[in-house]
């Protein structure tokens, strides 16, 4: 068995209304980032993991995701680093 | 009839919704430990208003996982009676008894106020006692309670009559302003498909008595009496 960790990034799914994000973009564009466009604000889990192989341990955290970290209703994950721990 | 109102770290209405069951209405309450698999055989749970779990990672995310909840699925699964107040609503969204989410009010903001529903529904156990489109004022209190759903799932809950309270103002009327939370068609309550489960943002078990400025929570809880009398069984 291997010790991995990995990233996952969850964010509200396009097309539901975001107003963390909206309020994060205005405050954006009243500091002078004019060109800011969309923001979505969502949150970043690292977690540790010991699996037989890479592919098993993606499987694994693909499961986490649908079961409990991401809302399937209202949104997206993604995995965003997979590496050796 | 025997109410039991499941208590989670971090449920905060549970002493309403037994003053309610135990005091206002005169009947049995027993708490309904998280960690405990045995339901008591009780008529109604009730899953309480608060912050279960500190709202952790979603609001109602963890607490669907409490060995209670396997329990209350079962009886929910049997034609039981589970009545999801506030964090009990999103607990429910969450166990899959309900469908859709409850997120954070389009204001970003808490909103503790009395404000006034709109009966949509008379035809579930839950409703009985009241007539279609009365206007009644409950109180809500929540940080996450804008229903949220996608189209398909609107639409089955309009057209199958699962939406039973709907936010409108004094006359009446779902508008934007009457909306406290940015709810998707100002949906306040649903009930699932069998009608057995009620979800809802607004507390009903807050409005029971004059002195807390509302009496019409009163109807829901004897609809839940009576619909119980008629042979809802769990």
């Amino acid at each position: 068995m291997t010790r991995f960790r990995c990233a996952i990034h969850i964010v509200p799914r396009r097309g539901i209304l975001d107003p963390q994000g909206k309020a994060v973009a205005d405050a954006l564009h009243s500091l002078g980032f004019a060109a800011v466009g969309e923001v979505r604000v969502g949150r970043h889990v690292v977690a540790e993991i010991e699996a037989a192989s890479e592919d098993a341990a993606r499987d694994q955290v693909k499961a986490m995701c649908e079961k409990l970290l991401a809302n399937p209703v209202t949104e997206d994950f993604e995995i965003a680093s997979l590496v050796r721990a | 009839m025997k109410a039991g109102i499941v208590r989670f770290p971090g449920s905060n209405c549970d002493e309403d919704a037994f003053h309610a069951i135990a005091d206002a209405l005169g009947q049995e309450a027993v708490y309904l430990w998280h960690k405990d698999h045995d339901l008591q055989n009780v008529d109604l749970v009730i899953l309480p208003g608060g912050f279960s779990y500190g709202d952790y990672l979603r609001a109602g995310a963890i607490a669907r996982f409490s060995p209670i909840m396997q329990e209350v699925v079962a009886h929910a699964k049997r034609g039981g009676l589970v009545l999801g107040i506030c964090n009990g609503f999103q607990i429910a969204c969450e166990a899959g008894l309900l469908p859709g989410a409850l997120l954070r009010n389009v204001s970003l903001r808490f909103v503790s106020a009395p404000v006034d529903l709109r009966v949509e529904s008379i035809a579930t156990p839950f409703t009985s006692q009241y007539h279609i489109g009365q206007v009644i004022n409950v109180p809500v209190a929540h940080g996450d309670g804008r229903y949220t759903a996608d189209g398909d799932t609107l639409a089955r809950l309009e057209g199958e009559g699962q939406v039973v309270f709907r936010y409108v103002n004094a006359g009446g009327e779902a508008t934007d302003a009457a909306n406290p939370n940015g709810s998707l068609r100002n949906i306040a309550g649903i009930v699932s498909a069998e009608g057995n489960v009620l979800g809802m943002m607004p507390h009903p078990e807050r409005a029971l008595e004059t002195a807390l400025g509302s009496v019409d929570g009163v109807p829901l809880f004897q609809s839940i009496l009576e619909s119980l009398a008629g042979g809802v069984r769990a």
